[in-house]
């Protein structure tokens, strides 16, 4: 890493590295009577560590000109394996709670075993581990080949992927001790906000800068998706975590809105992540990937362009449908609901595109399993977008709200489009970049894209039948017009759905474990002089110039 | 349409706030006017503040992530309104910073759990579920009566609180330690503060049924006993839409 470096850049990292240490040590001193001191330590190690690396690296010789003139890749390779142990991590995690959910003694009597602390690593641990190194990883391999420029410097990408690691690291850990401001998808507390609010401008910048020196006229595609993914996500990020900390010295923190207020705003948030995160992001990176692969253009560019700003102008509306019935005002309720339905369209224009992109190609999905990832993704794509509207509809939502039917849906899209989608771009591009001549394992490719499929289906379907008998369970009366059921018989009837769950879920983690093991293999095969030109992907060596 | 487009994916800059543009529209209209339009929360004159060592209890619900499996709305829906109270209504999460509403129901709604069940029955609940209720799925919380409650930095909380909006006063700030000691030990000279400070209707007891030292187990029993009872006005406001 260190090699990549020239020497004044090095300089940089090291004053910045003493940065990380002092704002370390600041934390851990002034946080001393709280556990936002156990934070700081962590932080002033993390820094400690990169210091000495490019202390003990700082003789090695500098790039070479002939290396600067090619795309700059070791920050996606390191974030692919990253993206693969976050993923590993928080599915299971996420296997360990739904386990809980069926036997809740396995508590042990220890707190930071306990489900309520559990379940974030879960959630953050796919979202923003698994999630968020995939979309950096690949938004910088994307960013270079659409605009055939090399990334501005090699600084900034290692302190966005690193960087950001540090923001997941901080925020799992926060949550094993109870750290928490108890908003879905944003729980980490304000420092760790703020500092991912840094690690993001940067990531921004990055993105203009290479914009800038591209030499392509059109910005792909992809990028409009990346661009919106980092910018909108910077707005939610911002507004969702205003707060005032209870001292400079204290984790805690109370949000700047109260109730209602609140409530609307964290799903304006939580919502959004879904769309900015994990549609707009992922959709970037199935509007490069899925066509190279297939080795056909896109299917229709206007369709492009339309689902594009349909998604990024409706998804906003969308989050207060999560708030039927609620002491929320109608008409935001309403609203919600009216935008929820149309968003459809879009929604379906890209899941569309995509399948008709593999018209005429059908042969290649059949016989490839890295494209058949890809295929299965945009369809699970259509499927819980269509979903998604349905489920906002107000009487359909009054029945699955509050239920396991939404858990259903949500893992009907991070397991079917989202984690699959990644896995299709993940090994479409492992080789080439590694400069291995093919992965290590088509076998295992295809174990690993059976497990995730079966996983995927025995998770939802247990989801949905234990949502809608819970969700009816709630609302049947007898014919004197009382409750049929207490809450309790409900809850007894979720249990086999429960271990039918965590089943679903122990299969999808071992079809991660199965990824993991592949690329490193992969990556331990000899290493051949050019990668196979497949995707097309070597740079124009007259466009790059040397340190540019 | 398209030569516009044609245009605009040839400007990164033009691109960037295009994006802004479409993606503010949506969240301005819908959230904006929650803050300026009155009929938003209802104005309560009964509505009261969470002691300090309510807050406390508070944030060990979040600590321990409760409102994971516990929502705190009731719906307007009949069965919800048959099986757990009247339903909630703006003004009485009002104080609440964030909102505890929830989105999943693994458990039973708690919005109007308070003086549903005594200290005892909490208690013996948060030590170990399935002592009392044989199906529970809940983890036993048993650390709540090991662990000491901490409350020397209850001033700077609900200092925080009233940053944010909460109407705590500069009397209520200065006495937040020895009033969270105070309510949980009806016997020591801090209680009758409390009382004064924040009604006499406030709960003044040994919440885990021991007296002395605290435990998070007091301010976690003490917070959800005041569940839904920070006023009265859903109470009154079905009675009179029944009457």
């Amino acid at each position: 890493m260190v090699a990549d470096f020239t020497r004044s850049e090095r300089v940089t990292a090291l004053i910045l590295l003493g940065g990380l240490i002092f704002i370390g040590l600041a934390m851990a001193i002034g946080g001393r009577n709280d556990l936002m001191g156990v934070h700081g330590w962590m932080v002033a190690a993390a820094g400690l560590w990169g210091f000495f690396a490019f202390v003990r690296g700082y003789d090695l010789p500098e790039p070479s000109a002939e290396s600067l003139a090619e795309y700059y890749d070791s920050p996606t390779r390191v974030g692919i394996i990253l993206t693969l142990i976050w993923g590993i991590v928080g599915m299971a995690a996420g296997f360990w709670v739904a386990a809980l959910l069926a036997w809740p003694d396995l508590t042990f009597d220890v707190a930071w075993l306990s489900f309520g602390r559990l379940r974030p690593i879960h959630t953050s641990g796919v979202i923003f581990g698994f999630g968020g190194n995939a979309l950096i990883a690949t938004s910088f391999h994307v960013l270079q080949r659409t605009s055939r420029a090399r990334l501005p410097d090699a600084i900034s990408p290692w302190f966005v992927l690193l960087g950001y690691n540090l923001f997941c690291v901080v925020a799992a850990s926060g949550y094993l001790m109870g750290m928490t401001q108890s908003r879905e998808y944003a729980e980490p507390e304000w420092y760790a906000d703020i500092w991912l609010v840094v690690v993001w401008v940067t990531y921004f910048a990055i993105y203009m800068r290479t914009l800038a020196r591209r030499k392509e006229p059109h910005i792909y595609v992809a990028n409009w998706y990346y661009m919106a993914f980092i910018l909108v996500v910077a707005i939610l990020h911002i507004v969702n975590n205003l707060a005032v900390p209870v001292s400079f010295g204290a984790a805690k923190s109370y949000s700047l809105f109260s109730g209602v207020q609140d409530a609307m705003t964290q799903w304006w948030y939580g919502h959004n992540a879904v769309a900015f995160f994990l549609t707009a992001g992922f959709l970037g990176m199935m509007y490069y990937y899925l066509p190279k692969r297939a080795g056909r253009p896109i299917f229709s560019y206007r369709m492009s362009i339309i689902s594009f700003w349909g998604i990024t102008f409706m998804y906003m509306w969308a989050g207060s449908h999560h708030l039927h019935y609620t002491a929320l005002p109608h008409w935001v309720q309403t609203l919600g609901m009216a935008f929820s339905v149309v968003l459809l369209v879009p929604s379906w224009a890209s899941a569309g595109n995509a399948l008709l992109t593999l018209n005429g190609a059908w042969h290649k999905v059949r016989d490839d399993a890295v494209l058949r990832f890809m295929a299965l993704a945009a369809i699970f794509y259509g499927i819980t977008t269509f979903e998604g509207s349905f489920m906002a509809i107000r009487a359909v939502n009054s029945l699955s709200h509050y239920t396991d039917w939404t858990i259903g849906h949500v893992h009907a899209g991070a397991l079917g489009w989202v984690a699959m989608i990644t896995f299709g771009s993940l090994y479409s591009i492992v080789p080439s970049l590694f400069k291995r001549e093919r992965i290590y394992s088509q076998k295992l490719v295809e174990l690993h894209f059976w497990l995730a499929l079966a996983g995927t289906v025995i998770y939802v379907f247990a989801m949905w039948n234990s949502g809608v008998i819970q969700g009816l369970m709630w609302r049947t009366y007898d014919e004197s017009g009382t409750l049929s059921y207490s809450f309790l018989e409900s809850l007894e009837a979720m249990h086999p759905y429960y271990i039918v769950r965590a089943f679903g879920g122990l299969l999808f983690v071992l079809g991660a474990v199965t990824a993991l093991y592949n690329v490193i293999m992969t990556i331990r095969m000899p290493a051949i002089d050019t990668a196979p030109d497949i995707h097309g992907d070597l740079p124009v060596r007259p466009a790059l110039q040397a340190g540019e | 349409m398209f030569g516009f487009h044609y245009r605009l994916e040839r400007s990164a800059i033009g691109l960037v706030v295009f994006i802004i543009f479409v993606a503010s529209i949506g969240g301005l209209i819908e959230i904006a006017p929650l803050f300026t339009i009155d009929e938003t929360v209802e104005q309560v004159e009964d509505m009261r503040v969470y002691t300090p060592l309510e807050v406390a209890g508070r944030n060990i619900y979040i600590r321990e992530g409760c409102y994971a499996c516990h929502s705190q709305m009731i719906r307007t829906l009949r069965d919800e309104v048959d099986r757990y109270g009247p339903y909630s209504l703006a003004v009485e999460s009002s104080y609440d910073h964030p909102h505890l509403w929830g989105s999943k129901r693994t458990g039973p709604d708690l919005a109007r759990l308070g003086n549903k069940y005594s200290d005892d029955w909490h208690t013996a609940h948060l030590y170990n579920p399935r002592d009392l209720v044989p199906q529970s799925k809940m983890p036993a919380y048993r650390w709540l009566l090991r662990d000491q409650l901490r409350i020397d930095d209850l001033g700077d909380h609900l200092k925080a609180l009233r940053a944010v909006g909460v109407p705590y006063s500069d009397e209520q700030i200065a006495n937040a330690t020895s009033d969270a000691y105070g309510q949980a030990n009806p016997d020591s000279p801090q209680a009758a503060g409390v009382a004064e400070r924040y009604g006499e209707a406030t709960n003044i007891r040994a919440f885990d049924g021991r007296p002395g030292p605290l435990t998070d187990m007091d301010a976690l029993v003490a917070y959800l006993q005041v569940l839904g009872t920070l006023t009265d006005v859903a109470h009154t406001s079905l009675q009179a839409e029944i009457e």
